[in-house]
């Protein structure tokens, strides 16, 4: 079996980044922390831009960190066709940098909420969800106070008839409903991919739940998906 | 010389800390308060010997680029002596 590389950004606090790198090992893959200064990601499969509180969410959520160094190197990585999953925190940046459309904003009950939550997955036709199968919900943390995803209808209406919208929070029969929508989000959106499906953003946190102790392991398949992309592409490459 | 920026969110955008605020006031009475947006206020000092049309310029496209996002917010940019 090959083993992929991950290089999961490391940003001044930063602090889902050791759950990621371990996550990735878990599933039997290679994982290394990129500092927020470094201007190359080194030779890697596929880049995680974990959660935390990058820069102290000083000026907005992700604001400064797209702004960082390894930004720069991160965006020519995408630019070329490599996959990019930011995970909360690492949403918010995708966002900011515009890699990834419209704004996360607080919450609409103004709390922070961490708890489990339900996906639906929209579609199964992206590096991110084609592993997730047809109609199996996933169980999986979330822990934001600005996870509250916006953007204006043109944007809404293209990400919907794009199929870039790959998740949407729903309760534990699959309905969409506002009650299970924990922050206000739009379209009760919990990640969306950009129109080369190749980056992907999501507030709830897959590797908080790919082992049993830690009462899932539905995040496995987000990272599943992205080793089985990542698979016939190596074979390509490889003379 | 100064820059002082307001940032607000966007009318279209949610605002739950505009709409608790009104709340708060509604409950001290203020009753005849219809909305309250959130913002920020941003204070850049310059030198003395800047030019306050270039600075206008350059802070502009900053507001734009990063100081404010404008999917979420507008902003209103002052140049003071």
């Amino acid at each position: 079996m090959s083993i992929f590389r991950f290089a999961v950004v490391q940003f001044p606090a930063s602090n889902c980044d050791q759950d990621a790198v371990h996550a990735i090992r878990v599933l039997g893959h290679s994982a290394d922390y990129v500092w927020h200064k470094e201007t190359s990601l080194g030779n890697v499969d596929a880049v995680i831009i974990p959660g935390g509180f990058s820069y102290g969410d000083y000026l907005r959520t992700g604001a400064i960190a797209r702004f960082s160094p390894v930004m720069q190197a991160v965006r020519r990585f995408a630019e070329e066709g490599g996959l990019v999953l930011g995970i909360c925190n690492g949403f918010q940046i995708l966002c900011e940098a515009g890699m990834l459309p419209g704004a996360l904003i607080r919450n609409r009950s103004l709390q922070f909420r961490c708890e489990h939550v339900f996906l639906k997955t929209v579609t199964r036709d992206s590096p991110f969800t084609r592993s997730i199968p047809d109609g199996r919900l996933l169980k999986i943390p979330i822990a934001h106070g600005e996870g509250c995803y916006y953007a204006d209808e043109p944007t809404l209406d293209r990400l919907t008839s794009n199929g870039q919208i790959l998740w949407k929070y729903c309760d534990a029969s699959g309905q969409t409903t506002d009650l299970a929508n924990p922050n206000g989000s739009l379209l009760n959106i919990a990640g969306i991919c950009n129109e080369a499906r190749n980056v992907a953003g999501m507030m709830p946190h897959p590797e908080r739940a790919c082992e049993s102790i830690l009462g899932s392991e539905d995040g496995r398949m987000v990272f599943e998906s992205m080793i089985a992309t990542l698979r016939p592409a190596q074979k390509g490459a490889t003379p | 010389m100064k820059a002082k920026i307001i940032i607000t969110p966007k009318k279209a955008v949610l605002d739950p800390q505009g709409k608790t605020v009104q709340n708060a006031l509604a409950h001290l009475g203020y009753t005849d308060v219809t909305a309250v947006h959130v913002g920020k206020y941003i204070e850049i000092e310059l030198g003395p010997n800047t030019d306050p049309k270039k600075a206008r310029e350059a802070l502009d496209q900053a507001c734009y680029k990063f100081l404010s996002n404008p999917i979420i917010e507008d902003y209103q940019l002052e140049i003071v002596p």
